[in-house]
């Protein structure tokens, strides 16, 4: 089982990353194995007033990703991720996609 | 009597209006500068520091030796300050409430509290004007708990004014409730309408008697003064737009000690705030 997060706006893999990750709209979250994806809401972390990035952060703990593409990842979130032994990679801009293929090709930064 | 002074957004005079008018009632008042992330009013009132007062909260600490991981603690905090990811829990003081209620649910008694600070509430004496200002520790997101321990301090007989936070939100409840009558202040321009529209809906929910106080009057146009005939809300103060007193401003200096004729205006919305609150049911 191994599975990406990806922030995101939309719910395709068409569709636009989003720079955000505590304040992410959603994250599609990619199974490598079986080549299949599910859109979560982060509706959760939205809603709070501070913390946004922890919460961010567990939620997608819970996916049992150990993969995350954001474009900026807070202290604070940064803290809670590598705690659950998640690895993050900073990608801007594009699609969903682009990200999954960088990710593949080994081309993305990650986030110390 | 406490009354209170607020705005829909920054900048539109509210700490001008609250400084002078501490300043023109004279004999013993004091002034509670609420604005705890960013107090001002001392610049303007020059005081001497009488006292100190570190304000702190119960935040958890955990004992590595007794905790077993097993993760009751973060998923009793709403509020993610304190979090479990399998190994031991993590802690975000900044954003802990102090509820103590991660303590009271970990079945191995592993969480003992310590103290954070959240801030200061320092005293100080600037002769007729007694100022009590909060300051909140950079970081720290419990604005309103801040405020309430400022007003918490504040004499219970006398006049007491309160100089709120800018904006609409939870800290500016934090300020204003409780106040006998509160004065909002704006500035005649479409923007400062519509923050003050923000402001008036905010005191209409809070049920607090108000009035309005125009800021930099003759600049823009007219539309504030229509609004609060057309909603009844009753004009408290127009405060001329005087360049003299945007360059006392500058410099740090109080209006009223600049341009003694001043004094009548801001004496004059006291004694209106005062008969707001007096009309109060
Ligand atoms: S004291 Fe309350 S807010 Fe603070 S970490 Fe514990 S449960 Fe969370
Ligand atoms: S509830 Fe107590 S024992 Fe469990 S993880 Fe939290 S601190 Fe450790």
């Amino acid at each position: 089982m191994s599975k990406v997060v990806i922030t995101t706006t939309g719910e395709t893999l068409d569709a636009p990353m989003d720079p955000r990750f505590g304040r992410a709209a959603r994250f599609l979250v990619y199974d490598l194995d079986s080549k299949s994806f599910e859109v979560i809401d982060n509706s959760e972390s939205l809603g709070a007033a501070h913390g946004a990035g922890i919460s961010a952060a567990q939620s997608v703990a819970k996916t049992g990703a150990k993969v995350l593409i954001s474009g900026n990842v807070g202290p604070k979130a940064a803290e809670v991720l590598a705690a659950g032994g998640i690895e993050m990679y900073s990608f801007n801009g594009a699609t969903v996609a682009e990200a999954l293929e960088a990710y593949r090709q080994g081309k993305l930064t990650k986030i110390k | 009597m406490i009354l209170a002074i607020a705005s829909g957004k920054g900048g539109t005079g509210k700490t001008t209006v609250a400084v002078n008018m501490a300043r023109s009632i004279g004999n013993a008042v004091e002034l509670l500068d609420c604005d705890v992330e960013e107090p001002n009013d001392h610049l303007f009132l020059k005081g001497t520091l009488r006292s100190s007062h570190v304000v702190t909260i119960p935040v958890p600490s955990v004992d590595g030796a007794l905790c077993d991981n097993c993760g009751e603690c973060g998923r009793f905090c709403e509020y993610h300050a304190i979090v479990c990811m399998g190994g031991p829990p993590l802690i975000f003081p900044e954003i802990c409430h102090g509820c103590g209620g991660c303590a009271i649910v970990c079945p191995r008694k592993a969480i003992k509290e310590i103290s954070h600070e959240i801030g200061v509430v320092e005293a100080l004496d600037c002769g007729t004007v007694r100022l009590l200002q909060g300051r909140l520790k950079v970081g720290s997101m419990l604005t309103p708990m801040l405020i309430r321990s400022v007003k918490e301090r504040a004499a219970t007989t006398g006049t007491v004014l309160i100089d709120a936070p800018p904006g609409t939100s939870c800290p500016v409840v934090a300020a204003v409730e409780g106040a006998h009558a509160v004065a909002l202040v704006t500035e005649p321009t479409p923007f400062g309408l519509n923050d003050l529209m923000l402001a008036v809906d905010m005191m209409r929910a809070l049920g607090l008697p108000f009035g309005v106080v125009i800021n930099r009057a003759g600049m823009g146009d007219n539309r504030v003064n229509d609004y609060c005939r057309a909603e009844k809300i009753p004009l408290l103060a127009e405060i001329p737009n005087d360049r003299r007193i945007a360059e006392a401003y500058s410099k740090g200096k109080l209006a009223v000690d600049i341009l003694p004729e001043m004094r009548a205006i801001f004496l004059s919305l006291y004694q209106k705030l005062l008969a707001l609150a007096k009309e109060r049911p």
